[in-house]
């Protein structure tokens, strides 16, 4: 066992904070009311290594494996979630499908731009019936000599609105269904046919684009197929379960920005002449969130540590749905007591935590609701007793 | 023991329904995002006689009984919160003060104008370092022959923005003193609008008061008893908002419950669904018993009868439910509840500014607890 950091990952997160510190921090109020992640903010974070932190050096990575991925995530998180969730869309789940499934070519000619933020990328999985219950997606793939013609529809599309790349599932057999029936391409948005049909206005982190896209007649490539015709399902669960990951971590930024607003705010108001901190329900509130968030660092660094160990196969995927699932609701409860220990303040525009409160709240429900996190887990544990549940 | 309401009680809780539904509800989405309630809205609500709710007949007031009041606060807010939060403050805390505390020049003079909606009342008790902790308060009356003389800075000040009468607090020679002071007096200044995460129409502004002048009959109550009036309109204000979030729990669960049985995932209705229907019924539990301690605190108001306690349990216990059954229902939602062209996102936002504003549920906690322990003879601290 050995709990700590390498020399490398703490370099790392040095050079994340600094970056999250003087270049997010200062814009974080402003990409919530203006609604938008500075495009310059992306370029500065490509340019420095940062967007493809866990992809080999090869395709332009910086080769920092999932645990400098989830330190990325965390040290966003702890700064802006707009920017943190934008990030993660791009590498956690549309450059991730790439990297994990992609051939040679393919990663050639799109993981590395990726990697380096020369392009952007989105995820294309959830459509308008199909969110939860993914495999009911409807979106069709026709092929045509060397093409494919894909026509349907996205909902609720990370970086949809503005992304130069998107991973897109649909069906290619609707006799097979989900497993053998579905495919993954690679898109690229300025292909005619590739329509962004609406922007989402949302109660939180409102800097990221969240959009409709539309395909229609869109001709794709055979040769960006990503992974094998019929497999698309494998591909894009695998990428969610490394989301899920690090969304884990970014919640646990999250949390902890929380933690040390709350510790500030309990130092400095005074209620009947005492700072708050000497108010034991305070003290309780603290001591809990506190332990809470100390539970769910290991666990998102343990898991982190299995995947750069090679360790992805059936009970990753249940670790990485408990880190999704826990770091959002321990993310949620700090933030909600932070509020509350600012008092007035928390619920004005002028403050970060009522900022928090807005975006944190969208981390329960996407990449797979805490509902279908507890599925999977409870699928997982129930399998190893031979029993199989459905959702 | 009956908890039938009574025939007139029902029949008001219909028109408030049929109000808030045709005449509030289709626009409450656009009020938020303008974040501040139309006039003619406000004009509608004054027709009906909202505005004067509780207020005696003699004054032109709707003579509403407190049960019949917190049905119509109830209603408003599972339209739009930020209405009833206007409504509630503007009753419980201003003109029930009158009332209760004014001179007959005083009730005459400002009750039928706050029935008529030519003047809505501003509650002006917080400042920047006194929020629950009146002994802190730091706006101070002077004394000079027939006038007092204010001076201080109020913060969350609800209906700041629309008010023509403020009802402040400022320590004077004797203890704290409460002024009715109208909006053109000189030397108050309405400033800074907070701009909040929910209840986004109703107002809340830091008010100014350099060298307020006004006569001492503007003076509601005695020198030094305005901890008392202030208290009074406390407790009263807790048991709206204890509507207001019983409103916003009610609608909650009748908007996911309506989108659970049209949702359909996995071949059903995500209503067949064990989670979703734990979530629900839970929803429902906690909605249920928020209704009947609002109730009958209404109704020991109605008694005559010391509701000081009841008021806090309920603003305490009414917040916690109304930020747990609005969260639930939101996660019914799925990624529609975080969008905001669907209410639940700001029935949300509403719900979590009630744990803070009409003082934050900790110190209503610590109100009951000190009741408990009185019983047993020992005394609590804040």
């Amino acid at each position: 066992m050995d709990f700590t950091f390498s020399p490398e990952h703490q370099a790392l997160r040095r050079l994340v904070r600094e970056f999250a510190e003087t270049e997010v921090a200062p814009l974080a109020a402003e990409i919530d009311r203006k609604h938008q992640v500075p495009h310059e903010t992306l370029r500065k974070l490509g340019e420095i290594g940062l967007l493809g932190v866990c992809f080999p050096q090869e395709y332009g990575g910086m080769g920092a494996g999932e645990t400098g991925y989830c330190i990325l995530m965390e040290e966003l998180g702890r700064i802006c979630t707009s920017t943190a969730t934008c990030v993660g869309a791009h590498i956690g789940i549309g450059a991730m499908a790439i990297h994990l499934d992609g051939n040679p070519d393919q990663k050639r000619k799109y993981l590395t731009p990726l990697a380096r933020g020369e392009k952007i990328a989105a995820f294309g999985l959830t459509e308008s019936n199909a969110g939860s219950d993914a495999a009911n997606i409807r979106t069709r793939a026709v092929r045509e000599g060397d093409s494919w013609i894909l026509d349907g529809g996205k909902v609720f599309i990370t970086n949809g609105g503005f992304a130069d790349i998107v991973t897109v599932m649909a069906v290619t057999d609707p006799a097979l269904g989900a497993r053998g029936g579905v495919t993954a391409f690679i898109v690229e948005t300025n292909w005619p046919g590739f329509k962004v049909a609406r922007e989402e206005d949302k109660m939180g982190i409102r800097g990221t684009s969240t959009a409709e896209l539309v395909f229609e007649e869109l001709r794709v490539p055979h040769e960006n197929v990503l992974g094998k015709v019929g497999e698309g399902f494998v591909t894009f669960m695998k990428s969610l379960d490394m989301g899920r990951l690090t969304l884990g971590a970014a919640c646990l930024g999250g949390a902890q920005a929380a933690l040390e607003a709350a510790i500030y705010w309990a130092r400095t108001r005074k209620q009947f002449g005492v700072e708050l901190a000497h108010k034991q329900s305070v003290q309780w509130a603290i001591a809990n969130i506190a332990t809470e968030i100390e539970a769910l660092r290991s666990l998102v660094y343990r898991v982190a540590w299995m995947v750069d160990t090679g360790q992805t196969g059936q009970e990753f995927s249940q670790l990485a749905a408990m880190c999704k699932m826990y770091g959002s609701e321990v993310a949620s409860r700090a933030i909600d007591l932070a509020l509350q220990i600012h008092g007035g303040l928390g619920i004005t525009r002028d403050y970060p935590i009522e900022r928090a409160f807005r975006d944190a709240r969208i981390a329960e429900i996407f990449e797979g609701t805490n509902e279908v996190q507890r599925i999977v887990i409870a699928s997982n544990i129930f399998r190893e007793y031979g029993v199989r549940i459905r959702p | 023991m009956d908890f039938a309401l009574s025939e007139e009680q029902r029949m008001f809780r219909d028109m408030f329904r049929n109000f808030a539904a045709k005449e509030v509800a289709p626009r409450a989405d656009e009020i938020d995002h303008a974040e501040m309630l139309p006039k003619e809205m406000l004009r509608k609500a004054v027709d009906q006689g909202f505005l004067g709710a509780t207020i005696p007949e003699d004054y032109y007031g709707a003579a509403l009984d407190n049960v019949s009041y917190v049905l119509l606060l109830e209603n408003l807010s599972a339209a739009c919160a930020s209405l009833a939060v206007t409504i509630a403050a503007h009753v419980s805390q201003v003109a029930m003060s009158v009332l209760d505390f004014g001179t007959d020049t005083q009730k005459e003079e400002w009750l039928p104008a706050m029935a008529g909606g030519e003047a809505i009342g501003a509650f002006a008790l917080s400042e920047p370092d006194a929020g629950s902790d009146m002994l802190a308060l730091e706006t101070r009356a002077r004394y000079e022959g027939d006038e007092a003389v204010l001076d201080g800075v109020k913060t969350w000040v609800t209906n700041g923005e629309l008010a023509g009468l403020f009802l402040v607090f400022a320590r004077g020679p004797q203890g704290v003193d409460a002024y009715l002071v109208p909006r053109d007096t000189p030397g108050l200044t309405v400033g800074y609008r907070e701009p909040t995460l929910g209840l986004r129409s109703a107002t809340f502004n830091t008010v100014y008061l350099e060298g307020c002048r006004v006569p001492q009959s503007y003076r509601l109550g005695r020198p030094g008893e305005g901890a008392a009036v202030a208290q009074r309109a406390v407790d009263r204000m807790a048991v709206a908002l204890g509507a207001v979030g019983l409103g916003l729990a009610e609608s909650s669960v009748d908007v996911a419950a309506q989108y659970a049985t049209e949702r359909v995932q996995f071949g059903v209705p995500i209503g067949q669904k064990q989670a979703i229907q734990n979530y629900v019924a839970n929803a429902h539990a906690e909605t249920e018993a928020l209704r009947y301690l609002v109730y009958r605190a209404a109704w020991l108001m109605d008694q005559g009868e010391d509701f000081s306690v009841d008021a806090s349990l309920v603003k305490a216990f009414g917040a916690r439910m109304a930020r747990s059954v609005t969260n639930w229902m939101l996660q019914v939602l799925g990624g529609y509840g975080f969008m905001e062209d669907y209410p639940m996102a700001r029935k949300y936002r509403d719900a979590r500014v009630l744990g803070i504003i009409g003082g934050p549920t900790e110190i209503h906690a610590f109100r009951v607890a000190q009741a408990i322990f009185a019983a047993k003879d020992l005394q609590i601290a804040p």
